[in-house]
């Protein structure tokens, strides 16, 4: 079965299996959060597809389960901090969207953990590249997802 | 090449033998109120110009319901609902794909059940007192209703999640503890009608394999759709016979009642039935919801203008082409079942009560109390009125 990685069996990592990982980042906030880091050159783990949004508010459990038909293997969400939000509550909304979408995962089957929402500021970017990394190392622990094959 | 695989589909669905008398068109709930929109014509126009690509690029294609109420009018029996299906696949195999209400997120779901091997929360609900199998002569096909009701969650009024508990409720009163399965997947009957062949198949894989190893021979299903797809599609898809037989669970509970297996607690109200389209035009099945309702003492049913055959569609089919139109559609069919002064109108289908409901709960462009009818769902009204055992 592990012949078939990285897009094969759920849950069995592959040596050398590198996850895939969608993250989708507000405009306002964590998207200046990833530029920060880039200009600071600090690394972080390639792994990750950065969507740009307007609001984390915007996206909904089916952004989620589409990524992971698709291929990801984890689904990042990350938006500004509660009070910093620049449509006043669009992440308020992303916090209700999330818990949504993960109890959906749970019934499903899929492993809640692939899906993690972060607030991220504009001025965060050492959090921003820990963030990626930490989600990076524990999708590659869970082993690829499986859902995008073919 | 398109030209062949058109066709080939008129010639399966035998619409070459159309009179043109124009019967279909008078009486599809679509034709009401999108204009230019015909059934016959659809056929017509893949025959002027055949490309595939460029009628499933249009917006007939996806705009049918499939409801199938031309074909149930046809002198001729062209069958329009496959004609549509047939040629939908076609078009998802060059990536043609429709807008699809909640952003595809049903779809999504089937899919990724499709690939990956999970262990799905089937079977939160079944808990004791309810009586369940791991292996048994009847299985229960338990849905996607838990899905559903958490992907509606919040909305006011749904009573889908509790669908396979009533179920099991009431075949538990009449001695049967039916077999059920966390194997179990989506019936695809929604990739199936985007034309999703390739994952469609998967899921028929997957769940013959699931109920076979129940060792059921008979399974029993509240959802119109799955019963449709179980009944007419699966044996078009999995290899060899299918070990099973698929019956709905309104005919079951005829042959309870008869037997004296199943009894009701006096109740009273005015209640209207919904002819599903899958369980009513699909799968032939009118009577039988209909005898379980009158065998409540003290229930009265009141039937809407157009029924069995003629009954009007809630609108949308397979999660695809939501739009003004639909909606205009659902204040027909949600006017009729006011006028009929009934209490609440029951229906098998979780997602004519969804879509029903959803139209209730927008911007309406008629008066409110006109629709202003409770929509719920067969199983549990009936679950709820079983006589209480001593």
């Amino acid at each position: 079965m592990e012949a078939e990685s990285p897009s094969g069996v759920a849950g069995k990592a592959a040596p050398g299996f590198e996850p895939k990982i969608v993250a989708f980042c507000c405009n306002w906030c964590s998207y200046a959060g990833a530029d920060l880091t880039g200009v600071s050159r600090m690394q972080y783990s390639p792994n990750i597809r950065i969507i740009r949004v307007m609001c984390s508010g915007r996206i909904e459990p089916n952004f989620v389960l589409r990524a992971l038909e698709l291929g990801a293997d984890g689904v990042l969400v990350a938006g500004c901090h509660i009070g910093d939000c620049h449509y006043i509550s669009g992440n308020k909304e992303a916090e209700k969207q999330i818990a949504r979408t993960a109890r959906l995962l749970e019934i499903l089957g899929v492993d809640k953990r692939r899906l993690r929402l972060e607030w991220i500021s504009a001025s965060e970017g050492q959090k921003f590249a820990n963030t990626v990394n930490a989600f990076t190392k524990e999708v590659r622990e869970l082993g690829p997802a499986g859902y995008g094959r073919k | 090449m398109s030209e062949k695989v058109i066709r080939r589909i008129i010639q399966d669905t035998h619409a070459f033998d159309c009179v043109e008398c124009g019967k279909c068109t008078s009486v599809c709930p679509m034709t009401r109120h999108k204009k230019d929109f015909a059934p016959r014509l659809i056929v017509v126009k893949s025959m002027d110009s055949p490309s595939v690509e460029k009628l499933a690029r249009e917006r007939d294609l996806w705009a049918c319901t499939t409801c199938g109420q031309c074909a149930s009018m046809c002198p001729y029996k062209v069958d329009y609902t496959e004609f549509i299906r047939a040629l939908r696949a076609e078009g998802a195999m060059l990536d043609v794909t429709p807008d699809c209400s909640q952003g595809g997120l049903l779809h999504s779901m089937m899919r990724v059940m499709a690939k990956g091997d999970l262990e799905q929360d089937r079977l939160g609900w079944a808990k004791p007192p309810l009586e369940v199998a791991e292996k048994g002569d009847i299985y229960h096909f338990t849905g996607c209703s838990r899905h559903m009701a958490q992907v509606f969650v919040g909305r006011q009024g749904i009573d889908i999640g509790s669908v396979p508990e009533s179920a099991v409720r009431i075949m538990n009163a009449a001695g049967v503890v039916p077999a059920v399965s966390k194997s179990e997947v989506c019936c695809g009957h929604d990739l199936n009608w985007v034309g999703d062949e390739d994952n469609f198949a998967r899921l028929v894989d997957r769940n013959v394999a699931a109920i076979s190893a129940t060792g059921a021979r008979t399974v029993v299903f509240t959802c119109p759709e799955g019963l449709r797809t179980f009944s007419k599609d699966y044996p078009l898809v999995a290899e060899g016979e299918l070990p099973f037989k698929a019956v709905h669970i309104s005919e079951l509970m005829v042959q309870w009642i008869k037997e004296g297996k199943l009894r009701f607690r006096e109740t009273t109200g005015k209640v209207t039935y919904h002819d599903a389209c899958r369980l009513g035009r699909h799968m032939g099945v009118y009577d039988p919801p209909r005898e379980v309702l009158k065998a409540i003492p003290g229930l009265e049913l009141a039937e809407m203008e157009n029924i069995r055959e003629k009954c009007l569609c809630c609108g949308v089919s397979g999660w695809i082409s939501c739009d003004a139109d639909t909606k205009l559609l659902q204040m027909d069919k949600l006017m009729e079942a006011k006028r009929t002064g009934a209490d609440t109108m029951l229906t098998f289908c979780p997602k004519c009560q969804l879509h029903l409901h959803c139209a209730q709960a927008d911007k309406v462009p008629v008066d409110r109390a006109l629709i202003d009818i409770p929509v719920n769902d067969f199983t549990v009204f009936v679950a709820n009125r079983l006589e209480e055992k001593g």
